[in-house]
C-alpha cells in the first residue's frame, strides 16, 4: 500500500466528513466512553439492545459522539450502521474479525468473515501507529456490551 | 531608490567558513534514500536528528576493532578505549565550555539526567521547599519533580506563557519566592521552537540564590550553550538531538552543587571501596556514573561534536535561520493553517494544525509523501491543552534541510486539503 488512495479511500473521507448515527440519543440501554489519551481520540458508543423473539438480544439503535480522526470517526461511523440490526453474539464475531483485519491476520479477499464494507480497514496494519484510531469504537463497543464504562486502545 | 538584485548562491558564507548545504547532504546518506516509494523528506529532527556518517564510522570502528570496557582494563584494548572514551568527556566539556572534565557526566538520555538532579539535588530539599518550572516543559521536565513533590512534600510552580508561546516574565519572576530552591526550565521548547531568554532567567535565579537546571534537548544542535558565560547550574541534554546514538545523555553540573549531592545509583565504577560495613564513594566524575557506560555511544557523540565543530554551529544556526524564515512565510500562506508557537525569538520548528483534520492524518498522508513530521502532543500534554488542540503537526528542520524540501511540505499540506475538503 503505497497510494495514499488505499488508507484514505472516499468512503473513509466521506464518514469523517458526515459521520452516521452521531450524537447521543434520548433513549440507550448500553454505553461506554472511548478514549486514547495520547492522540486525544475521545468517544462515547451508545446502544439500545433489545430481546429478540428467540431470546436473543438485538441491537435495534447504535450511536456514538466524541472527536478524532478522520480513521478514528469514520471506524466509529461505519460501525454504528454494520450493528444495527445485529445481535450482541454477531457483534461480537464482527468485533474479533474486525480486530483480525487490523493486525493483518485476516485477509478479506481470501478468507471468510462477515464484515462487509468494513473490510475498508484493511491494510491499516501497515501503518501501526494508527491501528488504535481504527480500532477505538470498537474496543467501546465491547466496553459497552460488558458493561465496562471506559477503555482505551493505549 | 536602489533595488538590490539578489541571487541565490550555491553556498553562503559566514565568518571565514563555507557552508554548502549539497555537501553536507553527502554526510548523511540516508537523506539519498527512499521512504513509501518517494525520496524521503526528513522533517522530524526535534525528534531525533539525523547521523552523519563520521559518527556512525567512529561507533562502528570502536564495536568491530576497539570493544573493551572502560576504566578498570589493564590491557591494551581497554587503555585505548578508556583513552577515547575520556577524549569525548574532554570534547563536551569545551562544547559546553565547562570548567573542568569532572563536571561533565554521562547518563542514560536527558530525562535521565533531570531524574539524577530530581533524585540527587531533590533529596537535599525539605517538604514545602518549591521547583518552578515552565508551562512549555517536555514531560521529562515535569514529571520528575511531580515524582520528587509527592515523595517529599514539595510544591510545582508552573510559570505562564503567552498565546505566542513565550514566557511570562513578570508572572515568572513572581513564582521565585524565599522557598524556591530549583527553577528548571526548557532552552528551546521542542513543541513550539520558542527560545527562552534563558541568560535573564539564570541571573533573576541567581540574584535570589537560586540554582537554575536547563533541559538543553532541543537546544543544543542549534545554539552554543557556554555554561560559564551563563553562570548555569546544571545542564541537561541528550547525544541523539545532536546528531549523535541514541540510549547517551550528559548532564554538565557545577563542581559546588555535584560535589554536595548525594549519589543518584549505586553499584561498580562510582566507588573508592566497598566493605559490607562501609563504601567510600568515587570522585566527580565517577560518583554519578554507576554501571558500565554506553562507551560506544560516548565515543559516537565525541565524532558528532566534531562534527557540528567542523560544519560549524554559527553556519547551521544560520543556514536554519533561513529555512525558518522561508517555512514560516510559506506555511503562513496557506489559507485554515494555524501556525502554534510563533514566538519573537525562535528555532527552526514549525508547529501547525489545519481546519477540520487531525494532526495525525496529516502526519499519515504527509507520511504517504516521503515527508516524515511528528504529529501528537510531544510530550508537552500541558501545554496542547493551554493552546486548546489535542495534538499539532510539526515540521522541524535542521541545516541539512533545503528550501526545496519545504515546498515539498507545503504541496503535501495543500493535497491533505484537498483530500478533506
Amino acid at each position: 500500500m503505497t497510494s495514499q488512495t488505499d488508507l484514505y479511500q472516499q468512503v473513509i473521507l466521506e464518514h469523517n466528513k458526515k459521520p452516521r448515527n452521531f450524537g447521543k440519543p434520548a433513549h440507550h440501554t448500553h454505553a461506554a466512553e472511548g478514549f486514547n489519551p495520547l492522540c486525544g481520540d475521545h468517544l462515547w458508543v451508545y446502544l439500545t439492545i433489545d430481546s429478540g423473539a428467540d431470546g436473543s438480544e438485538i441491537i435495534n439503535e447504535a450511536a456514538f459522539e466524541g472527536s478524532g480522526c478522520a480513521i478514528c470517526k469514520a471506524s466509529a461511523s461505519m460501525m454504528t450502521m454494520a450493528l444495527k440490526g445485529q445481535t450482541t453474539t454477531a457483534a461480537k464475531t464482527l468485533f474479533t474479525e474486525f480486530q483480525s483485519l487490523l493486525k493483518g491476520e485476516l485477509n478479506p479477499e481470501s478468507q471468510p468473515h462477515q464484515l462487509g464494507k468494513l473490510k475498508i480497514f484493511s491494510g491499516i496494519w501497515q501503518y501501526p501507529a494508527r491501528v488504535k484510531c481504527a480500532a477505538l469504537a470498537w474496543h467501546a463497543l465491547n466496553g459497552a456490551l460488558n458493561n465496562q464504562k471506559t477503555v482505551s486502545t493505549e | 531608490m536602489t533595488t538590490l538584485q539578489m541571487t541565490a548562491p550555491a553556498s553562503k558564507t559566514f565568518s571565514g567558513h563555507t557552508f554548502s548545504v549539497d555537501s553536507v547532504r553527502q554526510d548523511f546518506p540516508i537523506l539519498a534514500t527512499m521512504a513509501r516509494g518517494r525520496p524521503l523528506v526528513y522533517l522530524d529532527n526535534a525528534a531525533t536528528t539525523l547521523k552523519p556518517k563520521s559518527v556512525v564510522d567512529a561507533v562502528e570502528k570502536h564495536l568491530l576493532l576497539g570493544a573493551s570496557n572502560v576504566h578498570r582494563g589493564v590491557h591494551y584494548l581497554s587503555e585505548k578505549a578508556t583513552a577515547e572514551f575520556e577524549a569525548s568527556r574532554e570534547a563536551v566539556r569545551a562544547f559546553l565550555n565547562a570548567k573542568e572534565k569532572a563536571e561533565i557526566i554521562f547518563t542514560a538520555g536527558t530525562t535521565a539526567s533531570i531524574n539524577l538532579v530530581a533524585n540527587s539535588y531533590g533529596s537535599m530539599l525539605k517538604p514545602g521547599d518549591e521547583i518552578v518550572i515552565s508551562a512549555m516543559e517536555h514531560h521529562s521536565n515535569i514529571v520528575p519533580w511531580q515524582m520528587l513533590c509527592e515523595r517529599q512534600g514539595l510544591v510545582l510552580r508552573v510559570a505562564p506563557i503567552n498565546d505566542r508561546g513565550e514566557l511570562l516574565m513578570d508572572e515568572f519572576e513572581k513564582l521565585i519566592g524565599s522557598r524556591t530552591r530549583l527553577v528548571a526550565v526548557v532552552a528551546v521548547s521542542n513543541a513550539l521552537g520558542t527560545v527562552n531568554p534563558i541568560k535573564d532567567i539564570i541571573d533573576l535565579a541567581h540574584s535570589r540564590d537560586v540554582p537554575v537546571l536547563l533541559d538543553a534537548a532541543q537546544a543544543v544542535a542549534h545554539m552554543p550553550i557556554d555554561v560559564q558565560a551563563l553562570g548555569v547550574d546544571f545542564v541537561a541534554f541528550s547525544s541523539h538531538k545532536l546528531f549523535g546514538p541514541t540510549g547517551l545523555g550528559v548532564l554538565y553540573g557545577r563542581r559546588e552543587l555535584l560535589d554536595r549531592m548525594p549519589p543518584f545509583l549505586g553499584g561498580g565504577d562510582m566507588i573508592k571501596s566497598v566493605t559490607f560495613a562501609k563504601t567510600l564513594y568515587a570522585d566527580l566524575p565517577a560518583k554519578f556514573e554507576a554501571g558500565t557506560p554506553h562507551i560506544a555511544g560516548v565515543i559516537g557523540l565525541g565524532a558528532a561534536i566534531k562534527y557540528v565543530q567542523t560544519v560549524g554551529l554559527q553556519q547551521i544556526a544560520a543556514a536554519e535561520a533561513e529555512l525558518l524564515e522561508y517555512g514560516t512565510k510559506r506555511l503562513k500562506e496557506i489559507e485554515g493553517l494555524k501556525l502554534i508557537g510563533e514566538a519573537q525569538h525562535k528555532t527552526s520548528i514549525l508547529g501547525f494544525v489545519l481546519d477540520d483534520v487531525h494532526p495525525h492524518d496529516i502526519g499519515t498522508i504527509l507520511d504517504q509523501e516521503g515527508i516524515a513530521i511528528r504529529a501528537g502532543h510531544h510530550c508537552t500534554q500541558p501545554l496542547m491543552d493551554r493552546f486548546k488542540v489535542p495534538a499539532t503537526a510539526r515540521a522541524s528542520l535542521a541545516f541539512y534541510n533545503t528550501k526545496h524540501e519545504i515546498d515539498a511540505l507545503v504541496a503535501a499540506i495543500i493535497k491533505v486539503q484537498r483530500l478533506f475538503a
